[in-house]
C-alpha cells in the first residue's frame, strides 16, 4: 500500500533525515577526533525507533536501549546539541559528559537510555513495567536490543517474567543479523528469533523495520496490548546497518555485496519513493532533507562551542 | 630478538599453547572467525580449525561451558570480551569454578583460564572501564594475573594455561597495540605466580601492576630527577602475590606505596598494605594508597584524567611521602 504524502509520512522522513544526518555528523567528528572512543551508527536502522517512538506516549512512556542509541534518543526527543555535546564530553550534554555515545539518557523525554551490557536493559525495563502496575501511570516499558541479545540468559529471564506477570513491557528486537561482527544465524539453531515469543506464551510479530509506517503499526498494537492489561509482546524487526559495528570496523566479516544490495531497501530510500509514488513532489521531499541538515548542523555548532566536562565535578553523584 | 606488541604477544602465546597440548580449547565471542574485536586472536581460527570457536552473546554459558569441559580433562581458554561483561556471570566463576576442586577433595578440577581486558579509554562508557582485579582476588580458588609488558603478556598467559586451577588473566586493552617488546617465545613455561622489580631505588617502593606500571615508571623518571631513588615492582600476579619480593623492597627503602587504577575502597592495594605491616616492616613514613577514589568512570576525557591518578599525581604523592614538610 503506497503511503499518502500525509504530513505523519513527511514527519517520518523528517525523523529518519534528522537521524541520518545526526549520525552522519557524529562520524565525521570521530574521524576528526573531536569524540573520542567507541562509536555504534544506527545509520539504516533509523525506521525503527521513528516508527516506534511515534507509536508510544513519551509522557509517560519508558524506553530502554543499547549503546546503539542514538537515533533512539533522537526519536524520543532528545535535544540533538545535547546529545552532540554528551559525544564530545562537554558539560551541556545530556548526562555531562559523564556516559558518552553508549550509555546516554534523557529520562525527561522518556529515554530511559542507552545501556553497554548487551541485554541488560530488559530485565529494567520489566522493572519499569512492575512499577505501572503499582503507581497508576498506564506506562508501557519498551525495550529495544539486537538479535544477539537475544542469547543473553538476562532477556530469557525478563521474557518470561514480563509475560509470567502480563507486564506492560514490548520487547523489540532490531534484527540486523550480525552480532558485532558474527551472523546470528551462526549463533542460533533457528533464526526466526519472533518464534520464541510463543515459548513465553506472549504474542510475537515480525515487522519490516525498513518500513517505518509498518513498525508503527505493529508498535502501536503491541502497545495497545500493553495498555489494555494482555501483557507483553515481542516484535522483531528487519533491518540492517549500512555501516560498520562501530565507526572503523572494516567488515572484513560481511559480502561487500550485501551492503550495496542494503542501499536500495534502506529506510530513507523506501519512505522517499514511496511518497514520491504517492505525488510528493521533488522540492518538498528535499526541504524536508535539508531543514534536517539545518537543524543537526546548528546542533553540533552549539555543541562544539560548549565548555569540556568540568573535572572539579568528577566525583558528584556517586552518592546522594 | 623481534619485537612484537602486546596483542600479538598474546597471540603467540595462544598459538603455542594450541600447537603443544591437543586437548586446549579457544572460545568467545568473535574470537575465531573474525580474529577478536581487538584482533588478538587472528589466524587461530584457521590453524587451528574447531578447536577455536565464536560463542553467542552469553557469558554464563561461556564460562559455565569452560567449566565443564575443563572438569573433563580439557585446557579451554575463554575470552570475556571486557572484564565489566564477567559480572553477568559471575556465579560461573565464584560459585562453580572456584568451587570444583575444593569440594571435589581435588578428586575433579577446572584447569581454565579465563582472558579479559579492562581499563578506561577515552571515551570508555562506564560499563566498559572499571579496573576490578580485587573482585577476583578476593575469591580463593581462582588465579589472578595482569601482564603489563609484552613479554609478560606471552608468559603469563603460559603459565595461566598450565596451572591446574582457573586463572583470570586481565589484559591491558590501552596495551595491546601501543606496547610493543622484545619476547623471547622459547623459553620454558614459567610457573605462576612472582612479581618483577623493573627498577632498582633506595628511597621509596612501589607495588603496582596492570597498565599502571607506565605511568608509574614515568613519576619514578620524574623524581629521579628531583633527587628521590624510587624502586618499582610490579606484581604481575596478585593471587598468588608475591608477598616476599616486596617485603625485601620496603625492609631497605622503609616506605612503602601502590598505585592502581581500581578503586581506593576494597582495591588490592589495601591488602598490598596489610601484608607488609603485619610482616612488622619498619617503616618511615605511612603507607601510601594511590588509586581511583570510589567512582564510577566517566567517559568525557577530561573527567577520566580527573578520576584516575596519572604521572603527576602520582609523582606529587610519591614525592610528599619523601619530603612531607616541602611539598604539603
Ligand atoms: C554482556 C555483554 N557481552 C558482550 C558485549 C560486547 N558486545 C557489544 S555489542 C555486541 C553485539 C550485540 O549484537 P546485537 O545484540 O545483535 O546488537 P547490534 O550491535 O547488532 O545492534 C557485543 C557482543 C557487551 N557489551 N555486553
Ligand atoms: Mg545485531
Amino acid at each position: 500500500m503506497p503511503h499518502p504524502p500525509t504530513q505523519t509520512a513527511l514527519a517520518d522522513l523528517a525523523g529518519l533525515w534528522r537521524i541520518r544526518v545526526f549520525e552522519e555528523t557524529v562520524t565525521r567528528l570521530r574521524v576528526e577526533e573531536r569524540i573520542a572512543g567507541s562509536v555504534h551508527l544506527c545509520i539504516g536502522q533509523e525506521a525503527v525507533p521513528v516508527g516506534a517512538c511515534a507509536a508510544l506516549d513519551l509522557t509517560r512512556d519508558a524506553v530502554f536501549a543499547t549503546y546503539r542509541g542514538h537515533g533512539w534518543a533522537l526519536a524520543c526527543g532528545a535535544d540533538p546539541a545535547a546529545l552532540f555535546a554528551e559525544l564530545l564530553g562537554r558539560e551541556t550534554g545530556t548526562n555531562g559528559g559523564r556516559a558518552g555515545s553508549a550509555y546516554l539518557s534523557d529520562p525527561g523525554h522518556g529515554f530511559y537510555g542507552e545501556n553497554s551490557i548487551v541485554g541488560a536493559h530488559a530485565p529494567i525495563a520489566v522493572g519499569a513495567a512492575l512499577a505501572a502496575r503499582y503507581d497508576g501511570s498506564g506506562r508501557v516499558a519498551l525495550a529495544v536490543f539486537g538479535d544477539g541479545a537475544m542469547n543473553q540468559g538476562a532477556v530469557h529471564e525478563a521474557m518470561n517474567m514480563a509475560s509470567a506477570f502480563d507486564l506492560p513491557v514490548v520487547f523489540l528486537v532490531e534484527n540486523n543479523r550480525y552480532s558485532e561482527l558474527t551472523p546470528i544465524a551462526a549463533m542460533v539453531r533457528d533464526d526466526d528469533l519472533v518464534s520464541r515469543a510463543a515459548a513465553y506464551g506472549m504474542p510475537g510479530s515480525w515487522v519490516n523495520g525498513n518500513d517505518v509506517g509498518a513498525v508503527r503499526r505493529v508498535v502501536a498494537e503491541a502497545v495497545d496490548a500493553c495498555r489494555s492489561g494482555r501483557g507483553p509482546v515481542l516484535v522483531e524487526a528487519h533491518t540492517q546497518r549500512l555501516v560498520g559495528h562501530y565507526i572503523g570496523d572494516a567488515q572484513t566479516y560481511r559480502p561487500r555485496d550485501e551492503v550495496e544490495a542494503a542501499r536500495a531497501t534502506e529506510p530513507i530510500v523506501v519512505l522517499t519513493s514511496a511518497l514520491r509514488a504517492a505525488g510528493a513532489g521533488d522540492a518538498e521531499l528535499s526541504a524536508v532533507e535539508a531543514r534536517a541538515r539545518a537543524e543537526i548542523a546548528a546542533a553540533a555548532v552549539t555543541a562544539l562551542a560548549a565548555p569540556p566536562a568540568d573535572p572539579a565535578t568528577v566525583k558528584e553523584h556517586v552518592h546522594g | 630478538m623481534a619485537e612484537i606488541t602486546y596483542a600479538q604477544a598474546v597471540n603467540a602465546a595462544l598459538r603455542r599453547a594450541l600447537s603443544e597440548d591437543p586437548g586446549t580449547l579457544l572460545f568467545g565471542e568473535d574470537v575465531a572467525l573474525p580474529g577478536g574485536v581487538h584482533g588478538v586472536t587472528r589466524r587461530l581460527r584457521r590453524e587451528f580449525g574447531e578447536r577455536v570457536f565464536d560463542t553467542p552473546i552469553s557469558e554464563s554459558a561461556i564460562l559455565g561451558g569452560a567449566v565443564g569441559a575443563a572438569m573433563m580433562g580439557l585446557r579451554p581458554i575463554v575470552e570475556i570480551m571486557w572484564a565489566d561483561f564477567a559480572f553477568v556471570a559471575f556465579d560461573q566463576l565464584i560459585n562453580q569454578a572456584a568451587n570444583v576442586r575444593y569440594v571435589s577433595r581435588g578428586r575433579l578440577t577446572a584447569p581454565m583460564t579465563v582472558r579479559t581486558q579492562q581499563g578506561a579509554t577515552p571515551g570508555s562508557c562506564a560499563q566498559h572501564s572499571q579496573s576490578v582485579e580485587a573482585l577476583f582476588a578476593h575469591v580463593p580458588g581462582l588465579r589472578v594475573c595482569l601482564p603489563a609488558t609484552p613479554q609478560d603478556a606471552y608468559d603469563l598467559l603460559l603459565a595461566a594455561i598450565g596451572c591446574d586451577d582457573p586463572v583470570v588473566v586481565i589484559e591491558s586493552r590501552e596495551l595491546y597495540h601501543s606496547l610493543k617488546g622484545p619476547v623471547d617465545q622459547d623459553g620454558p613455561r614459567a610457573p605462576i605466580g612472582g612479581a618483577r622489580v623493573h627498577r632498582a631505588g633506595s628511597d621509596l617502593s612501589v607495588v603496582t601492576w596492570g597498565p599502571m606500571l607506565h605511568t608509574v615508571l614515568e613519576a619514578a623518571r620524574v623524581l629521579e630527577s628531583s633527587g628521590v631513588s624510587v624502586e618499582v615492582i610490579d606484581a604481575r600476579w596478585i593471587d598468588p602475590f608475591d608477598t616476599d619480593t616486596v617485603v625485601d623492597s620496603v625492609s631497605r627503602t622503609g616506605r612503602l606505596a601502590v598505585v592502581h587504577a581500581a578503586n581506593l575502597t576494597g582495591g588490592f592495594g589495601a591488602e598490598v598494605v596489610a601484608r607488609v605491616v603485619e610482616r612488622g616492616v619498619s617503616l618511615s613514613a605511612p603507607p601510601l594508597r594511590i588509586a581511583t577514589e570510589d567512582l564510577r568512570i566517566p567517559a568525557a576525557p577530561a573527567l577520566q584524567r580527573a578520576a584516575i591518578p596519572g604521572r603527576d599525581t602520582v609523582a606529587g604523592r610519591l614525592l610528599s611521602m619523601v619530603a612531607p614538610a616541602t611539598t604539603a
